[in-house]
């Protein structure tokens, strides 16, 4: 078997950005990513230094300047969006448009890639729909409309509707930005829950410094010189965070694992 | 395992219920009056007392019933695939310049007649002319309305655009019947009054033809338009071909109001009010069950503003265009008020 085969994701000389007709703006740029499946993976990084890029790139939302990606061994350029919608779930970061569709409804669509033209549910949808909410612990929103829930709420249902999908990959992007710590906490244990238990690989982009050290397996490290990836461990004891942010007004403190002030 | 999805079968039989019977009052109802246990009769090819009572029921009024069930129908579904995909309440075949497109095709056509040197009594005006020029009008102004917004991606400026397009072909229309004379001009304003009789069988197999073939594929984009309330992003997520839903939305959608507002003139609030009422009667957004609903719903409304329109026992024939506002709109005003935010 080829040497790649272990990998769940793998970038080769990734560079990310936006390309028009007039030039080229590249945002990040050597992006070497080797991913084990069964991982939960906190993509950190400044504002506007390119996370959504990343994902977005992943995902296949943009095409990639240069490099290739593997997903699952396949190059992404060569998959369609059905292929890529059975290996890869998303939770996105906009708002839902408005709709009074119920939370089953809502978690429902999430097996729309493998039901027949009209969106017939088999025995066998049915069983992932109820284990997805199972998973989340949701069962009791089941029946109530998705502009009754709470940001919270509707955080878990639509990581349920990703679960129904039943894809290797799950990603999040900034999932909790909208939630108070409680309701933070609770989304990530939820998601490391679902990569330890469930063997699921998932990609959340955060803001949660702080909370990625003590849940991630692994950080991708997105700083204004370079992006780093490793486990969480390895990349504390190396130093590696002290360059996410290039402030004097923040460092990181390594016996506590935690990003700190500098008060002056 | 339990499916958790609600059944709406009784809803639906009361709904196909209702439509039987304002159907079959819609016939009752003219400027002769004709006993109903004949016009049962006629409709069974049972003996009746008199001849002309047969004609008037097969030749006229079944006719035009069978043409509010599909117009209504037709614009009812049209305007709920352009709420879904521009995810906006207030877009509906008129608002984006659809029905503005089909009246500028009969324009050119009637107005511009004198232009082209042509003779109001030739082929071109009948009823199949009127169609084929309401027809590429309704689509040419959908698809520039539909490049504007592959570049826009805001869904305020698509229907701000949908309105611009709108003042512009009824500024052409304006220049049109400066130059025209009075009885082109004539002819197209009883057009623009909408009509639903005065279709022949043969017109309303036509009518029908098309009618089938847009609802034909509105039924297999069912799926992705529902995987499209949850927006663009994640319906691509699903594995949903966007932009090839997003064609066939606007073909069928241009396809139905296209041929109904050829056949019928440009018949307002229908398209944007039905939805709205199907979707505070039956509380979801899943296309399954809104679709049939919307078809339904929409035919049972055209055919109570058709009774309206022929002013029971009296001569007269109101235009259809007049009623389909003048009731319907307080009535939906109503409902908004006294129950609750309608969701989409």
């Amino acid at each position: 078997m080829d040497a790649t085969t272990k990998y769940i994701i793998k970038t080769t000389d990734l560079s990310i950005g936006y390309a028009s007709k007039k030039h080229i703006s590249t945002i990040a740029s050597n992006l070497n990513i080797c991913l084990e499946p069964g991982n939960l993976v906190c993509l950190l990084g400044k504002n506007g230094i390119g996370k959504s890029t990343l994902l977005r790139t992943l995902t296949k939302v943009q095409p990639e300047l240069g490099g290739t990606v593997l997903i699952n061994n396949a190059k992404l350029e060569t998959l369609t969006n059905a292929d890529l919608s059975k290996t890869l779930s998303l939770v996105l970061t906009e708002r839902l448009p408005d709709s009074s569709l119920t939370v089953y409804e809502l978690v429902a669509l999430g097996r729309q890639p493998f039901t027949n033209w009209i969106g017939y549910l088999t025995t066998n949808d049915l069983e992932i729909i109820q284990s997805a909410f199972e998973q989340t612990n949701t069962q009791h929103l089941m029946n109530r409309k998705c502009y009754e829930l709470s940001d919270g709420q509707l955080q878990k249902v639509l990581v349920a509707r990703a679960l129904a999908q039943d894809t290797p990959i799950i990603i999040l992007d900034e999932p909790t930005a909208h939630l108070d710590l409680h309701h933070t906490i609770n989304t990530f244990s939820l998601l490391k829950n679902l990569a330890k238990n469930f063997g699921k690989t998932i990609i959340v982009s955060t803001h949660e410094a702080n909370l990625a050290m003590q849940l991630a397996d692994e950080l991708w490290l997105m700083t204004p010189s370079k992006f780093i990836s490793g486990k969480t461990a390895t990349l504390i004891e190396d130093n590696s965070l002290d360059q996410l942010f290039d402030s004097e007004l923040i460092s990181f403190n390594k016996t506590l694992k935690q990003f700190t002030v500098n008060h002056s | 395992m339990v499916n958790h999805l609600k059944s709406y079968k009784n809803t639906f039989i009361i709904l196909l219920v209702v439509l039987l019977i304002f159907c079959l009052i819609n016939i009752s109802l003219g400027s002769v009056y004709i006993p109903f246990k004949q016009i049962l009769l006629t409709l069974t090819s049972g003996e009746v007392e008199k001849d002309s009572w047969r004609t008037i029921v097969l030749n006229y009024r079944l006719p035009k019933a069978i043409t509010a069930i599909l117009v209504g129908s037709g614009l009812s579904i049209s305007g709920l695939l352009m709420q879904t995909l521009f995810r906006n309440p207030l877009a509906g075949p008129f608002v984006l310049g659809i029905s503005s497109g089909a009246s500028l095709g009969v324009a050119i056509l009637i107005l511009g007649a004198s232009f082209f040197g042509a003779s109001i009594t030739s082929y071109a005006f009948t009823n199949f002319g009127l169609a084929i020029a309401a027809s590429s009008g309704a689509f040419l102004v959908l698809a520039a309305v539909m490049l504007a917004a592959i570049k826009v991606r805001n869904t305020m400026s698509i229907l701000i655009i949908g309105l611009m397009f709108g003042s512009l072909t009824s500024a052409v229309i304006s220049v049109l019947a400066y130059f025209s004379s009075a009885a082109e001009l004539q002819q197209y304003m009883f057009w623009s009054f909408g009509s639903l009789g005065n279709l022949s069988w043969q017109e309303i197999i036509a009518l029908f033809t098309i009618y089938i073939i847009g609802v034909s594929m509105v039924v297999f984009i069912i799926k992705p338009l529902n995987s499209l309330l949850l927006g663009e992003n994640y319906a691509k997520s699903m594995g949903v071909n966007v932009k090839q839903t997003r064609n066939i939305t606007l073909i069928a959608t241009s396809l139905l109001t296209g041929v109904i507002t050829a056949f019928s003139g440009p018949i307002a609030f229908i398209g944007l009010a039905v939805p709205h009422l199907t979707k505070l009667l039956f509380n979801t957004s899943n296309h399954k069950t809104l679709l049939p609903a919307v078809a339904i719903s929409g035919a049972i409304v055209m055919l109570i503003c058709d009774s309206i329109a022929q002013m029971p026992t009296s001569e007269y024939t109101l235009p259809i265009n007049a009623i389909t506002s003048l009731f319907g709109a307080p009535i939906i005003i109503w409902l908004l008020v006294r129950k609750r935010k309608i969701y989409y």
